[in-house]
């Protein structure tokens, strides 16, 4: 990866701009509960229910990530991912990527990438991509598997600057595309924004 | 480095086991998103490249790029082909370059 320009105004803004609207309603309805809000976010969605039913308030009273709480995937990942698929179309099968359902330090966060496969001469992955959807790189790594990988699979760590979904791009041998997703909430960004 | 890698590897193995490969290396892996007290960009320097050889041959190789976590641990599967040795490589943004190297004790 090439070195990119600092992108700190995105990841700053991450948080208020999540917690602006919810503030602004709190406002309206209760200026001390805003406060105690904000100091402690997980106690949001209990007090959410208790002063408002608006039709936001769902968004944070559950504790599993849905699809509408992700963020939209970066520019920078469009077109990393663009770039890597060509003119191919992944199938959506055979590649899981494991997370902790909620990161706490996205500075440090264990991934695993397992990736269906017998890893014979005839059929085999031959690299797989670790991309993400809204860190300040979408390039996390590619990771090139050999005749005597055995198995399809592997595991490290990585940074998350915040919520978002990871995905694994995996190249079989005869050169076609399969793909893994899973979302991972995380509770202090990483990547290293002072 | 301060500290040398640290390899891990099963106390033994049989020609043809399936075996777990971990290896740990100390580095900062400076994204080149930070800024100093001053403002200033603090340069990217992360180990872009790592490739582990067995016995001569590539067994697994991978680049990395500022999203993966100070101090890159990888793990990764391989079928005993026979007596060797690992030699394990990391390049970073510098230049500089890591090698270690442990034997594999195959019975």
């Amino acid at each position: 990866m090439t070195l990119k320009p600092p992108d700190t105004a995105e990841q700053s803004a991450e948080g208020p701009s999540r917690n602006s609207p919810r503030l602004d309603r709190r406002a309206l309805l209760q200026a001390v509960l805003a406060a105690a809000v904000v100091s402690h976010q997980a106690s949001t969605p209990r007090a959410m229910a208790e002063t408002t039913a608006t039709p936001a308030a769902p968004e944070q009273a559950q504790m599993a990530l849905s699809p509408s709480q992700l963020p939209e995937p970066s520019q920078r990942f469009r077109d990393t991912y663009a770039s890597l698929i060509g003119n191919g179309t992944p199938l959506e099968e055979r590649v899981r990527v494991t997370l902790p359902e909620i990161a706490e330090n996205g500075n440090i966060v264990p991934y695993k990438i397992e990736i269906e496969s017998p890893m014979t001469a005839e059929d085999n992955i031959t690299l797989v991509h670790l991309l993400s959807t809204a860190n300040p790189q979408a390039h996390v790594a590619t990771f090139h598997f050999s005749n005597h990988s055995a198995k399809a699979v592997v595991s490290g760590r990585m940074r998350l600057a915040r919520t978002q979904e990871i995905i694994a791009l995996a190249q079989t041998g005869t050169g076609s595309l399969l793909v893994g997703r899973t979302p991972v909430e995380v509770t202090v960004g990483g990547c290293g924004n002072d | 480095m301060a500290q040398k890698p640290r390899i891990k590897l099963p106390d033994q193995a049989a020609i043809g086991d399936v075996i777990e490969v971990k290896a740990l290396v100390n580095h900062v892996m400076e994204t080149g998103n930070r800024h100093d007290a001053d403002g200033k960009t603090i340069p990217r320097n992360i180990i872009h490249s790592f490739r582990a050889t067995y016995a001569g041959e590539e067994v697994f190789r991978a680049e990395f790029g500022s999203g993966i976590s100070a101090n890159p641990f990888i793990a990764f599967f391989m079928r005993v082909p026979g007596p060797g040795e690992f030699e394990m490589t990391w390049i970073d943004d510098t230049g500089e370059i890591i090698i270690e190297r442990t034997p594999l004790a195959v019975v």
